[in-house]
């Protein structure tokens, strides 16, 4: 039987591997996917718990995470774009100029 | 009958706002001179209807308030007119003088750049002025005599391209703030002296009841009067603070005329007057103002004696007469000292207005040759009196009436000084000794400066001297109309020993009766006293007169040889007795030392020094932190992860 302990660390083990990749990966597209990912894992746990309490609210939540979500993937891909212009990369490390 | 005095400052404030905001679209001169010359005609017009009911009618003193102005706690300030008949000859003289002066400014201005400026600054003083002698209240009052100090300061600095125009503004501009620093704590201290007694009040009518409840001869009331009288010197060009109006020759003459001789410089005379239950009470103040106004008559005489050019002896002259109403107004003389007030403002308007005629007359001829000589030097002058027959007439007529010649105004308004400051019980003869040798000088200047210009040979450079014209009418009418005022203007003060009614006194025995009457101010003597001292200011005045023409006409080589023999003397008189320079030396360049001290040693160290240091110990404080922004995006992120963790892990185990 799946409990929703099994949500929760299916939930867990997305958002771990998304953080991983943020903090590991150079190519910034692959960044955005991974911040993608933790903000799935969020998604499946609302709507886990939703179920579990028997409680709409979580559920309405996640539409609304989806549609930030969408909005903030076009500004996203809109900036990688606007950057590739300009330094010919899409390397995070490249962009290193706002610093002390 | 009086329910409308609030046009009469109405009409010039409308002039000068349509002049300065539309003017230099309407650019017709004709238009804008007419807009400037109407509004203050209609002032004059309407000043005429409610001087002539005061005239008719038993009440003779009359407030209206248009509207309240403030109400703080007992404190009631309107902006409320007062009508008496001190206010009723002063706003004849400014509407009067004032309408003349903006017509003959049509003429004089004519093709300068900033003609609807001039007219614009002309109107808002008249508007000033008018405040300044018709508000019933010290609030207003101080309005007008602000306002004045502005528009002259605007006006003196019209051309203001030129440096020494420029100067002069700021000069006129910061002398008369220290006077109006006198007047300001004046007011104030007044105002708490009264108020401690249970009147808050600055309404004068008000203030004149109420006077009694101060000390008469007390310290309070003499502080407070020598308070205003500091104001009063400084706008009314008295020692100390006199140097600002010479220098605001640099004016045009218009400006000089109705500014810088019939009014503005009035302002001081009048305050006292309208003040003058409370120097009444102050027999020290009267004393100092007495004194105060005596030395100026007869050391900015003597300053007129050496200088060349017109209109500079004009203004000693006016700095003297200056003197002449306040030596008036120290003894008790008030009325005499208004009465000098209004004469002065007919002959010295005709004077300024006539040296302004010669000035247009020169510069056109110099025009006309291609020539840069100054047009305003009398020694390049001479003989204008052909060349120039109406402003020669009227100049002399002034002159005449300047020097106390008999049947002229000024004999009946300066002899009225003379002896009140001989006879007064506030009086000296020592004061009246220095009245009469004043009025030798002031009769010796002036007929040397009619002399230089426009008698004996002409001096002018022979290629501008045939192409001195007449000036137009709209220059000669208010001379004419002016001149014929200074002629006539005394009759209205013919003394009861000369067989008249000296129908002014009487005017003004409502407004100066009651505080001459409380405080025994009278001038007592026998007639023969009188008589006498007619007599011998007469004579002073002819023997001015005759050596004038002597020395300037009979033997014109005589000045340069007495200039050669008291070489010294001429050339401390010639630099005017080095006040400007002793100023300079006393006031001015140390003034000039403390502010740069308090530039480079207390903003540039001080105020610079803490604003920088802190901009320098944040810097120091955050030179290790900076290095944490790497602008590495993977810092950020574990910064952020572990951040995360340590407060999620807080809560969940802490």
């Amino acid at each position: 039987m799946i409990s929703v302990y099994h949500y929760m660390i299916l939930a867990a083990i997305l958002f771990a591997i998304g953080t991983f990749g943020v903090l590991t990966r150079k190519n910034t597209i692959v960044i955005f996917m991974c911040i993608e990912l933790m903000l799935n894992s969020v998604n499946l746990t609302f709507i886990a718990l939703s179920r579990h309490l028997g409680n709409m609210d979580g559920q309405i939540f996640v539409f609304f995470v989806m549609t930030v979500a969408a909005a903030e993937a076009a500004v996203g891909l809109a900036l990688i774009i606007a950057f590739y212009r300009n330094k010919e990369s899409i390397d995070v490390d490249d962009f290193n100029l706002l610093k002390w | 009958m009086y329910n409308n005095l609030w046009l009469i400052p109405f009409f010039p404030l409308v002039g000068s706002i349509i002049n300065g905001l539309l003017g230099k679209k309407i650019k017709n001169e004709k238009v804008i001179g007419s807009i400037g010359t109407l509004a203050i005609f209609a002032s004059f017009l309407v000043a005429c209807q409610n001087f002539f009911g005061l005239l008719g009618s038993e009440q003779k003193v009359f407030q209206e308030t248009v509207a309240s102005w403030m109400t703080i706690g007992n404190l009631q300030v309107d902006w409320g007119f007062l009508l008496d008949p001190l206010s009723a000859v002063m706003i004849m003289v400014v509407t009067g003088v004032g309408s003349l002066i903006h017509l003959y400014s049509i003429g004089y201005m004519h093709g300068e750049v900033g003609f609807y400026r001039f007219f614009s600054y002309l109107n808002l003083f008249c508007f000033s002025m008018l405040m300044l002698v018709l508000g019933n209240n010290a609030l207003v009052m101080f309005i007008g005599w602000e306002g004045v100090g502005l528009c002259s300061y605007l006006l003196i600095g019209y051309y203001f391209e030129k440096k020494s125009a420029g100067d002069a503004a700021k000069k006129a501009f910061v002398v008369n703030r220290i006077g109006d620093f006198g007047f300001l704590c004046g007011l104030l201290t007044l105002f708490w002296a009264l108020g401690s007694k249970g009147v808050w009040t600055l309404n004068f009518v008000e203030i004149s009841e109420n006077a009694h409840l101060l000390q008469s001869g007390g310290l309070l009331v003499t502080v407070v009067t020598l308070c205003f009288f500091l104001g009063a010197t400084g706008k009314s060009a008295q020692i100390p603070l006199y140097t600002w109006l010479p220098d605001a020759m640099e004016g045009p003459t218009p400006v000089s005329a109705l500014i810088h001789a019939a009014t503005m410089v009035t302002a001081g005379v009048y305050m006292i007057g309208r003040m003058n239950i409370l120097f009444a009470m102050s027999p020290t103040t009267m004393m100092v103002v007495a004194i105060v106004g005596a030395a100026t008559a007869i050391f900015a005489a003597s300053i007129g004696f050496a200088q060349n050019d017109i209109k500079r002896v004009l203004a000693y002259s006016t700095v003297s007469q200056l003197g002449y109403m306040f030596l008036a107004m120290g003894v008790g003389a008030f009325t005499a000292g208004i009465f000098h007030l209004m004469t002065h403002a007919f002959f010295k308007a005709c004077l300024f207005l006539g040296s302004g005629s010669v000035i247009h007359g020169m510069h056109h001829g110099y025009h006309h040759a291609h020539l840069h000589d100054d047009p305003q030097d009398m020694r390049n002058m001479g003989g204008l009196a052909k060349k120039m027959p109406i402003t020669y007439w009227t100049f002399l007529l002034s002159t005449i009436a300047i020097a106390g010649v008999p049947l002229f105004s000024a004999f009946f308004s300066k002899d009225e000084i003379l002896w009140w400051a001989f006879g007064s019980t506030r009086g000296h003869w020592g004061l009246w000794l220095v009245g009469v040798i004043a009025a030798g000088m002031t009769a010796f200047y002036m007929f040397r400066c009619v002399s230089m210009t426009f008698w004996g040979p002409q001096k002018t450079d022979p290629k501008a001297k045939d192409h001195i014209p007449e000036s137009p009418l709209t220059i000669t009418i208010p001379l004419i109309i002016l001149a014929f005022l200074a002629v006539v203007g005394g009759y209205v003060g013919v003394p009861a020993i000369l067989g008249g009614a000296n129908h002014i006194h009487h005017f003004f025995e409502p407004v100066f009766g009651h505080a001459q009457e409380l405080y025994r101010i009278e001038a007592h003597g026998a007639h023969a006293t009188e008589y006498a001292l007619m007599a011998i200011s007469v004579l002073v005045a002819f023997a001015g007169i005759g050596i004038a023409i002597y020395m300037y006409l009979k033997k014109p080589e005589l000045p340069g040889k007495f200039t050669a023999a008291f070489s010294g003397l001429h050339r401390a008189v010639f630099n005017k007795w080095y006040i400007d320079e002793l100023y300079d030396f006393l006031f001015v360049n140390p003034t000039k030392k403390i502010g740069t001290f308090l530039w480079r040693g207390f903003d540039v160290c001080v105020v610079d020094g803490v604003v920088n240091g802190t901009a320098w110990v944040v810097k120091g404080l955050s030179a290790g932190l900076r290095f944490t922004q790497s602008g590495f995006l993977h810092n950020y992120a574990a910064a952020m992860v572990v951040g995360v963790v340590v407060i999620v892990g807080y809560y969940v185990f802490g």
